[in-house]
């Protein structure tokens, strides 16, 4: 980035900052000094942020290349560069993690009271880790922030979980690792292909690279049966992470068991890692495999599977977070079959609804540790008309249950629509069946709400609970306020979201069934978004 | 035959490092138990020696030149194997000092035989022909069975010694027979009149099977399934520093004639060991890594998971024929010889029951004792497991590299799924040092231990987070041949 003829690497900046105060914190602050560690956590949480703000403003919506780039070698032997930069997609997800970042350094001041020093550095080291991953255009630099980006998340599982955390932590590192290494041979086998060959496979006798444009253009003229090899090693690190059923099993323990913080920034970050792995590798790189009947089938089916059987298993839980957690099976399930779609529509919805999982369901995973903080339960039966004690907490939590179940107005209905209505172009089972999972997600919801909220205070442990303090309402506004503009005018969005969806449609295009005009069409009319959020979508 | 003096000057290393061995040995009667730590000063301080020697050698022009009518030679090969082997004896002298000064035995010849087993590994990385090779071979593992028993009286570390001892005269009987069959057919010993020799000939039966014995021998002295049995009794026996430095400096040595003889000698009969080293490949990664899931002492997970490593390695003897082979082989060592022997300096350094039995529930709590060791064990940790950014990855990715351009993609997919699985019995570590109470105690280390680890440390994450330099001049170790 260029700013008063200086060259500013801004990604770098944004990526190290919480690095650069995770370090500070390490060697400066003892470890009894825990309000200052606090204070300087969140001063670097929001420093990054506001270092990743003028990404939104300075980036161009139109350009159809990478941005912001930074380049550099790095492993000159092997072709590996320190290679960064972002478009549409990478921006919204690194202003999502800078956000996030904050709200969990902030919502851990009171939660967290035991060895704060390594709390809050893992936090800050986690939060380099994820945005060195969206800032990646290398796959080799990519993978290496992929892979570490596990260890923190390990400890903050492990060290300052609930009762099973030690089971929960070992168990995601373990999925998500197995997942992940087979990438890597993925990632070999491109490399290969790219320069001398391997395996009976002629090379194209290029120089040595893992830049991920160059590598996309060679990947998309892989044989059909290598790409479709290459597909299943890249799939499995993704399915994993995002989690499509059947890898969702560790989902459940490691967001139920994590702390708080953990929680948020698993549901809504580290998800977004495998979904955001499809955006930019899979499907741009192997077009042929995808549109290969038999694995676009394939994949439909898990992430139909996912939604419908992640909102049953949803409706039968008992434990709060739980619940939420499963409910993310569902709703990715949706991100998926939107990406599955391969069209405009379904495209744009699943990279918004990624964003709207993140704010929805962090912002749930954040409520339910406010209360547990009270209460230090989580189960459902324990509340019942808590409405009536904290009315502020009740409010809030209906809007981002609002949001999560897809109500018009907020931010979940324009992505649930946008993906609806990609998949209803390919096929009417496919939208059948995710309407389905629409009931079924207002269902678990509502129940839950009515559960919690509602009818008389029978526990007598509710009976004093205190509201939210305005330290708790502060990391939850700028959630609510993001819900509703997505909500009622999400243009911005989709402009930014856009060219990254072209250009997809246009590695799988020719492929896919005709596109929908309205998805087309609505990211370059306001007046037809407003209306859309007013609930009256045109044809 | 005459020496020149360009012969002595490339000797020079092997004279220096037994006259020193010698000298510390007759002085040692003048130290009583109390002023042993002068002589691991003077250990530490022959061996840095020995490397700037080596150091002068490597910039001498005209030492990749054999000499000794062909049987010694000091390529950039051998020379990246002298010094990272000298470089494991000073890390192993530095974190023997308490253990050998707390023991009641004279430390003086313990320090001597860690000398005369560093002879016999410079002799066997620049031997260039198969009889100077098995001599030196011997040499070593002579010096290193004493050192496996040096606690004469403790009656593990007797087993261990008679194991090794027994084991290793059987494995090197197994190669000296292979050796005997191909000098049989060839009529001659040097490893490049031998790859000559090949070129011309067809393969014939009695042929082969010397090369395989010859393998065989060399795969029990590198620890591959089904030749492993003998580490885990003997690493867990012998004295923590002794195990720490068998998990490296022989292992090196053991890969370096293994890769030096089948890389040169042997390579025109590739498709027909390359199988057969395969299946030991995949036995030995499933084997070791499973193994060292159900284990409960320290010792005998890490003696499983430096077999698992044994495999890992032998992917980059399979992808000999292509770029990657040779040159993983030598990244890899390098990252293991590091990351290794830094796991093995912190059981050192948690030593609670004598010198025998450590559990890993040794390791509970290690996080509020002491901080800093608990970080460099989970950096130690996480590099065995091949996670980056850390010198385990970076060698972990050539040799996967070198197995999937070798065309054993299967091979490459069950080393990552294995080295997945290598992570659990590791974080086991992990979560014993962060997640559990210990006995809450701070652990104090020596300084001369915290240096090893500190070494071993910087050198992981360094070579983890900037390759480049090490790399490019690992690449240039790469045995030529014409």
């Amino acid at each position: 980035m260029q700013l008063m003829g200086l060259w500013i690497p801004i990604l770098s900046i944004v990526t190290y900052v919480p690095l650069a105060g995770a370090l500070a914190i390490v060697f400066f602050l003892p470890k009894e000094r825990t309000g200052a560690i606090r204070t300087l956590a969140t001063a670097t949480v929001i420093a990054g942020f506001l270092a990743s703000l003028p990404l939104w403003f300075l980036f161009e919506r139109g350009h159809a290349g990478y941005q912001f780039v930074e380049l550099a070698p790095w492993i000159p032997s092997l072709g590996v560069d320190y290679h960064f930069g972002i478009d549409g997609i990478s921006l919204v997800l690194i202003l999502l993690t800078t956000l996030m970042g904050i709200i969990a350094v902030v919502c851990s001041y009171t939660a967290i009271t035991e060895r704060q020093k390594e709390y809050y550095v893992l936090l800050l080291l986690l939060q380099t880790f994820m945005l060195g991953t969206f800032c990646s255009l290398d796959l080799f630099l990519f993978y290496v922030f992929w892979e570490v980006m596990l260890v923190p998340m390990y400890f903050l599982i492990g060290v300052w979980g609930s009762d099973r955390r030690l089971y929960a932590a070992i168990k995601f590192f373990l999925y998500t690792l197995a997942g992940s290494v087979l990438m890597l041979l993925g990632i070999i086998a491109l490399y290969f292909y790219n320069t001398t060959g391997f395996l009976g496979y002629k090379g194209l006798g290029n120089a040595p690279t893992f830049s991920i444009e160059k590598l996309t253009v060679v990947a998309q003229g892989l044989p059909v049966d290598l790409q479709i090899w290459l597909f299943f090693a890249f799939f499995l690190g993704f399915a994993i992470k995002v989690p499509m059923f059947p890898f969702h099993t560790w989902l459940p323990d490691a967001h139920t068991e994590a702390p708080t913080a953990g929680s948020v920034i698993l549901a809504a970050v580290l998800l977004k890692m495998g979904t955001y792995g499809f955006v930019r590798f899979s499907l741009p790189m192997f077009p042929d495999a995808i549109t290969t009947p038999w694995v676009l089938t394939l994949m439909v089916t898990l992430a139909i599977v996912g939604i419908v059987y992640g909102a049953m298993v949803t409706l039968v839980q008992k434990d709060m977070k739980r619940l939420i957690a499963y409910s993310s099976v569902s709703h990715l399930g949706f991100v998926m079959l939107g990406v599955f779609a391969l069209n405009m529509s379904g495209i744009q919805g699943g990279m918004l609804q990624m964003v709207n999982h993140g704010i929805s369901t962090g912002g749930l995973f954040l409520l339910v540790g406010m209360i547990y903080e009270r209460r230090h339960t989580r189960l459902i039966s324990e509340y019942g008309g808590i409405a009536r004690q904290m009315p502020v907490y009740a409010t809030y939590f209906l809007i981002l249950v609002l949001s999560s179940m897809g109500l018009p107005l907020l931010n979940g209905f324009i992505g649930e629509f946008a993906i609806l209505q990609g998949a209803f172009a390919r096929s009417f089972w496919w939208a059948f069946f995710a309407a389905t999972g629409i009931v079924l997600g207002a269902a678990y919801l509502l129940w839950l709400y009515q559960r919690v909220f509602f009818g008389e205070i029978t526990n007598p442990a509710n009976a004093n609970l205190p509201d939210l303090t305005p330290r708790e309402q502060l990391t939850l506004v700028p959630l609510v306020l993001l819900a509703l503009w997505i909500g009622l005018y999400p243009k911005p969005m989709f402009d930014v979201l856009r060219v990254p969806s072209e250009k997809i449609v246009e590695a799988v295009g020719g492929r896919t069934a005709t596109e929908p005009q309205l998805a087309r069409e609505r990211p370059s009319a306001p007046v037809e978004a407003s209306g859309l959020a007013e609930g009256t979508p045109r044809p | 035959m005459k020496l020149s003096a360009s012969d002595w000057l490339l000797l020079s290393p092997e004279l220096f490092l037994t006259a020193a061995g010698l000298f510390l040995l007759s002085i040692s009667v003048f130290f009583g138990k109390a002023k042993e730590e002068f002589l691991a000063f003077l250990t530490i301080l022959f061996t840095a020696v020995t490397i700037g020697i080596v150091v002068f050698i490597s910039g001498y022009h005209g030492h990749e030149k054999p000499i000794l009518g062909g049987m010694f030679v000091v390529d950039n090969f051998a020379i990246f194997f002298k010094v990272l082997m000298l470089v494991s004896i000073i890390l192993t002298t530095l974190a023997s000092v308490r253990f050998v000064g707390n023991a009641p035995y004279p430390g003086g010849e313990y320090y001597a035989l860690l000398l005369f087993t560093g002879v016999g590994m410079l002799f066997m990385v620049s031997g260039n022909n198969l009889i100077s090779i098995y001599v030196a071979l011997e040499l070593m593992a002579l010096s290193s069975y004493i050192l496996a028993g040096y606690f004469k009286g403790e009656i593990k570390s007797t087993e261990a010694a008679l194991k090794y001892f027994v084991l290793g005269a059987f494995s090197s009987g197994v190669l000296l027979y292979g050796l005997s069959l191909v000098y049989g057919i060839a009529g001659r010993m040097g490893l490049p009149e031998l790859a000559k020799l090949f070129a011309g000939v067809e393969k014939s039966n009695v042929l082969l099977v010397g090369i395989l014995l010859i393998l065989a021998g060399l795969l029990f002295k590198v620890a591959a399934v089904p030749f492993h049995v003998w580490v885990p009794d003997v690493y867990e026996g012998a004295p923590t520093p002794v195990t720490a430095f068998f998990s490296v400096g022989p292992k090196l040595a053991a890969y370096a004639i293994l890769a030096r003889i089948f890389y040169v000698a042997f390579p025109k009969f590739h498709a027909d060991w390359g199988l057969i080293v395969a299946v030991v490949a995949a036995a030995t990664m499933v084997v070791g890594n499973v193994a060292a899931l159900l284990q409960a002492n320290v010792k005998r997970m890490l003696a499983y998971s430096s077999i698992a490593h044994a495999g890992y390695a032998l992917l980059g003897v399979i992808g000999f024929r292509t770029e990657f082979g040779l040159w993983g082989i030598l990244v890899y060592l390098l990252a293991y010889t590091f990351m290794n022997f830094g796991a093995f300096a912190l059981v050192v350094l948690l030593e609670t029951k004598g010198y025998a039995a450590e559990s890993v529930s040794d390791f509970n709590g290690l996080a509020r004792r002491n901080m800093t060791a608990a970080v460099v064990m989970l950096v130690f940790l996480l590099s065995l497991a091949g996670i980056p950014p850390t010198a385990g990855f970076i060698g972990k990715y050539y040799l996967f590299t070198a197995a999937m351009k070798a065309g054993y993609a299967w091979l490459a997919v069950l080393a990552v799924l294995m080295s997945a699985v290598s992570l659990f019995y590791y974080f086991r570590i992990a979560a014993a040092m962060f997640f559990l109470e210990g006995d809450g105690t701070p652990l104090k280390s020596s300084y001369t231990l915290t240096t090893a680890v500190l070494i071993c440390a910087v050198a992981t994450v360094l070579v983890g987070i900037a390759p480049q330099p090490v790399v490019e001049a690992l690449r240039a170790c790469v045995i030529q041949t014409p």
